[in-house]
């Protein structure tokens, strides 16, 4: 075993595979980090869709959520590898293609999150806001909304760290993130125990890290259970 | 757009043939991982709620560990960083007995256990202490208790939660194509690349896999509606607002 190897590609491992600086378009957190937000903002709509009242807005909520949470990730982002260019008739580069993937499939997954937030709000505070005189738009934005989001937030962060293992991912079809960073480097020096167990390492650090704060948190939010 | 479809491609030729031995190695490396899931996930779910602190630590060790890294990682790990630590005759097993498949049934299996024994954890600590209570004060043994009250409730109340990890288990098999395993991800692929139908050959995959699902989750809801204690489970009515 010789560790050396680590130190020798530490700046390419962790700038370029991590960060995503250097001269590819990569990095585990350029994935990551826009993909949760706009995976969020895509999956609040499609939450309250599954909340609305008219079927037609509900049924079509439901079916995407299902069919995105029957079908592996690696499916999905082989059918934005493909679809894109097909549809199109030019290529996107892999940034986009994992990006798009991504945020379609997050939404599925935190639109449940964002519904059983809203759920989570008890009906007595509809109903005052209802007495109030709001209309549904205002008691979804002042009232629901707000509380929803403070309940959601340890569900949330538990999402960011399996979607920050799930960019691993992006590497099958050629995106430079950390994973892909490690196999560039073993395919020069041939050291595939020390490098896969580095980057395991780092991965564990930044999941780890979250998944003990948000433990704090929902220990802070909620009284403990008997 | 100009993309012309062709749906007879997935059944004239092999491809029909791939597309279902795909399916077989996708159960088969899924229920040999879900197996060894099911027996580190028991052992450490239980160890982790043990008296014996180093019993504890050990359990929680391992189930932080091992989830918190990507199952991509894990497979790399197992396939490229594992065997040349072996003495040189399992090596050689290994080589002529599909290294790859088994390189994937480990990494599947030890990452699934870390995430199953969160599940028995806390099906086991979701029991009310009054129930070991009640037991005691009945005149049960420990070995009693456990027998005969709380895994019989633990295993219906955790029916749910193993469902979904199960699923996940199935669906993260395809990972298992980086490494070469034949699975139906990776058939998929490999009709897409003999008959250049990429659609087709994409939707016939996603569809294998989307009723795969769908019937598992079926099946379970239907046993765990036939095994539930009346008034201890709440019955599935989650759903309305």
């Amino acid at each position: 075993m010789d560790f050396q190897v680590i130190f020798n590609n530490f700046r390419f491992l962790i700038l370029q595979g991590f960060f995503g600086f250097g001269t590819f378009a990569g990095g585990t957190l350029r994935l990551a980090l826009p993909a949760i937000v706009l995976g969020f903002i895509l999956g609040t709509f499609i939450g309250l869709a599954r909340l609305a009242r008219s079927r037609w807005i509900h049924w079509p909520a439901r079916i995407y959520v299902e069919f995105f949470r029957g079908v592996p990730l690696v499916m999905v982002i082989f059918w934005f590898w493909f679809i894109i260019p097909a549809l199109t008739g030019k290529s996107l580069p892999e940034y986009a293609v994992a990006l798009t993937a991504f945020v379609i499939f997050e939404a599925a997954y935190l639109a449940e999150i964002v519904r059983a937030g809203i759920q989570s709000v008890p009906r007595g505070q509809i109903e005052a806001a209802t007495a109030t005189g709001l209309s549904r738009a205002q008691l979804m934005r002042h009232v629901v909304l707000p509380q929803a989001l403070r309940n959601m937030i340890p569900a949330l962060v538990t999402q960011f760290i399996v979607l920050l293992k799930d960019t691993s991912l992006a590497s099958i079809i050629g995106y430079v993130d950390l994973t892909k960073a490690a196999q560039i480097v073993n395919n020069r020096e041939i050291r595939p125990f020390e490098l896969y167990l580095f980057i395991a390492l780092i991965y564990w650090l930044c999941s780890y890290s979250m998944s003990r704060y948000t433990r704090r948190w929902e220990n802070r939010l909620s009284p403990s259970p008997s | 757009m100009n993309y012309q479809l062709n749906w007879s491609i997935l059944w004239s030729g092999q491809t029909g043939g791939w597309l279902l031995n795909g399916l077989l190695t996708t159960l088969e490396i899924s229920s040999l991982a879900w197996l060894l899931a099911l027996t580190l996930g028991n052992v450490a779910g239980a160890l982790r709620t043990a008296p014996i602190p180093p019993f504890r630590w050990l359990a929680s060790a391992y189930v932080e560990f091992f989830r918190n890294v990507p199952l991509l990682v894990w497979m790399f790990f197992w396939y490229f960083g594992m065997p040349p630590l072996l003495p040189q005759a399992l090596q050689d097993w290994l080589l002529d007995h599909g290294a790859e498949f088994w390189a994937g049934v480990c990494a599947l299996g030890v990452y699934h256990g870390a995430r199953f024994s969160e599940v028995i954890r806390s099906g086991i600590q979701s029991i009310p202490k009054t129930q070991f209570e009640a037991a005691h004060s009945t005149g049960l043994t420990v070995w009693q208790t456990y027998r005969l009250i709380i895994v019989p409730i633990a295993l219906r109340l955790i029916i749910p939660p193993a469902t979904n990890e199960t699923l996940n288990l199935i669906k993260n098999s395809s990972v298992a194509l980086t490494i070469g395993v034949a699975e139906l991800t990776f058939q998929t692929r490999q009709i897409e690349t003999y008959t250049a139908k990429a659609f087709e050959a994409l939707a016939a995959g996603t569809v294998v896999y989307l009723v795969l699902c769908l019937a598992i989750s079926t099946l379970m809801a239907v046993v765990e509606r036939r095994v539930a204690i009346p008034g201890m489970i709440a019955q599935g009515n989650a759903s309305e607002f």
